[in-house]
């Protein structure tokens, strides 16, 4: 395994919308593995998208399980992921391994669903919600060019409160 | 000397200030770092962070014509200035009650005791004149866990004093 040069903002290809992927070749898998001890070597890094590594893929890998007290789905490899359901909205506050230095608060949707391939090329459905959410948010956001900051609606704190479902 | 000065501007509001003082800053090739302006009691003020060959008494010359124009009261200082030297908070405080004296200093001396180190600090009164409202927001960084300061901010709840302590986790993705 590799740990792959990143890809930092203003480097225009961060803008290129990525293909989705038409066949999981052992390339490609191996591939994924270079992405995922990239983004383990960042400091503090949960997810990570193929292009910010230069390859315009739609492949994101997330894992949010080291942060306390949250619901998730452990390690996630997301291939040709879709959202297909948005609830809610939370402001909090992100930064990225592309925009070193720099962090503001966001809005995304509370709670979403999701289809993806896995590694194995099975269909899956994720139903998630919180940070998790939010972490898959921002990384299918790069498949699409988008960065953090281009949905950043202050630097400085909010008045707006996390909304908190009871279950 | 590192070239960087922090001028602080403050006067009576109006469209315009910003542009106007920017834009001499810029023709003189200074070049701005951080920056925060703020409108507080009808009041412009702000603070440039300012990388600048130019000498302080130059500084004040260029700007002196727009300053008197415009009613401001300029300071500057040579400061010991860095970029890209950001500290992400960890936690976050905010308060609201009916406003008294003391509040922010009550609050943030318990904060003080338990080395929370206050990043960044807003406050305002709303409400109406009969009845002001006090709301505080802190964020900063702190050791201690969340449950920990929230006890000790505890007994300001008696004298009315809402609290909410939560930590603040910046997500990189």
């Amino acid at each position: 395994m590799a740990v792959l040069p990143i890809l930092t903002y203003p480097d225009e290809r961060l803008k290129q919308v990525s293909e989705p992927v038409t066949e999981l070749t052992q390339e490609r898998l191996a591939f994924i593995q270079d992405l995922e001890a990239t983004m383990r070597a960042g400091p503090g890094g949960v997810g990570i998208a193929a292009p910010q590594v230069g390859r315009f893929e739609r492949i994101v890998i997330v894992d949010v399980s080291s942060r306390k007290n949250i619901k998730h789905h452990g390690r996630l490899v997301l291939i040709n992921p879709e959202i297909t359901e948005w609830e809610g909205m939370a402001i909090a506050r992100e930064g990225c391994l592309s925009v070193p230095d720099f962090t503001g608060n966001v809005i995304r949707a509370e709670r979403i669903s999701l289809s993806a391939l896995d590694e194995a090329g099975q269909l899956r459905q994720i139903d998630t919600e919180g940070y998790e959410a939010r972490a898959i948010q921002h990384e299918l956001d790069h498949l699409d060019g988008l960065l953090f900051l281009d949905r950043l609606v202050s630097r400085r704190m909010d008045l707006y409160q996390r909304k908190v479902y009871q279950k | 000397m590192t070239g960087w000065y922090m001028l602080t501007i403050i006067g009576r509001d109006q469209a315009g200030i910003v542009a106007r003082v920017t834009a001499v800053l810029y023709e003189m090739g200074c070049e701005l770092g951080e920056t925060s302006m703020l409108r507080l009691g009808g009041n412009f003020s702000m603070m440039v962070m300012t990388h600048c060959d130019s000498s302080q008494q130059q500084i004040q010359q260029q700007l002196e014509p727009v300053i008197r124009d415009l009613n401001l009261h300029l300071h500057i200082d040579a400061i010991d200035g860095h970029l890209h030297d950001h500290i992400d908070p960890n936690m976050q405080v905010s308060v609201h009650g009916a406003d008294q004296a003391g509040i922010i200093a009550r609050v943030t001396a318990i904060l003080a005791d338990n080395q929370f180190n206050i990043l960044d600090l807003e406050s305002d009164v709303g409400g109406t004149a009969q009845d002001p409202v006090y709301v505080m927001h802190i964020v900063g960084t702190c050791l201690k866990e969340v449950e920990q300061v929230s006890a000790a901010l505890a007994p300001l709840h008696a004298a009315g004093i809402q609290i909410r302590v939560r930590s603040l986790d910046t997500l990189i993705g």
